[in-house]
């Protein structure tokens, strides 16, 4: 059974690496996912749930996820932006829980990114 | 949308945007398999000329195009098996928003990954608004609420990776028993 008393735990693993993260905020990697209407229906939801997982698993601490609204290009959601830090926005598009994977471990850990999911890719189709 | 889960994600997002501090998801299925899905906000409300607007799919408040079709889509699926929708707002008060599905009906969509709902909308608006899922059948009911959870954090955000896990394990352990995985 879960308990409250298992997020007491967590917050006295986290605490500090919070505080930490609040006073370098020139690492912070954001990705934002679109979760309107249209993103919802093409899949955003897993796809948000499979970044917060990977995320999880590899405990990358300076990584956070959010969403934004509908930006006009419904047919290629589920649409997930990526920045890093110092580094131009890397949008990829078509997004599902199996591309996460390497989009974190070889654009989010390394610092490439998956040229082939990108919308550059996609629109050159 | 495939699935309740994913309309209650994109109508609870409607409350949202209404800067609501509150947002209170039902999940209820009596005896014979009637559905009742609410969404209710103490958000900004709105209008009686707005709210006549809401159910058409070509009223929305976004700049970006002319279509909005949240509610549109939800009130398809609903009739679809039988059931209907309703709105009611004040403005300044608050939306609630009910659905009534017949589960009988072959229409009747899943319901989907609800926990995952739940703990995506905890997760992507960790400033709040804070939002309760209560859910009953005949099998019993649950209530979660994310003012505890974050009470129990402290000061810990609640897009925390290992906190979302935590709340998707816990709703999907609660709701288990309930629907039994699915809603019927």
């Amino acid at each position: 059974m879960k308990s409250l008393a298992e997020l007491e735990a967590i917050r006295q693993r986290t605490l500090e690496r919070i505080n930490l993260r609040r006073e370098d905020e020139s690492t912070n990697i954001r990705v934002v996912i679109g979760m309107a209407t249209c993103g919802i229906a093409a899949g955003a939801r897993p796809v948000m749930m499979a970044f917060m997982d990977e995320i999880n698993k590899r405990g990358l601490k300076e990584v956070t996820v959010s969403q934004t609204g509908c930006i006009g290009m419904c047919r290629l959601e589920p649409m997930v932006d990526v920045y890093l830090p110092g580094k131009e926005k890397v949008t990829y598009v078509h997004m599902t829980p199996e591309k996460v994977g390497r989009v974190v471990a070889e654009h989010i850990v390394n610092g490439r990114p998956v040229t082939e999911y990108t919308i550059g890719a996609a629109e050159d189709k | 949308m495939r699935d309740l889960s994913l309309h209650i994600l994109d109508l609870a997002e409607n409350s949202v945007r209404a800067r609501a501090t509150l947002v209170r998801i039902g999940v209820k299925a009596d005896e014979k398999r009637l559905i009742t899905l609410t969404i209710a906000d103490d958000g900004c409300g709105m209008s009686p000329e707005l709210l006549r607007t809401v159910m058409s799919p070509f009223g929305t408040t976004r700049t970006t195009r002319k279509v909005g079709l949240g509610i549109p889509l939800m009130a398809q699926n609903a009739r679809l098996t039988g059931g209907d929708i309703a709105i009611e707002s004040q403005e300044g008060k608050g939306t609630t928003f009910t659905a009534t599905l017949h589960g009988d009906s072959i229409d009747c969509l899943p319901l989907g990954d609800l926990a995952g709902t739940v703990a995506s909308l905890v997760t992507l608006h960790p400033d709040g608004p804070d939002f309760v899922l209560e859910c009953s059948s005949p099998k019993g009911s649950m209530c979660f609420d994310s003012r505890e959870v974050r009470a129990a954090l402290g000061g810990v955000p609640l897009n925390e990776p290992e906190v979302a896990a935590w709340m998707l394990d816990s709703i999907r352990e609660e709701l288990e028993p309930i629907f039994g995985g699915v809603i019927l």
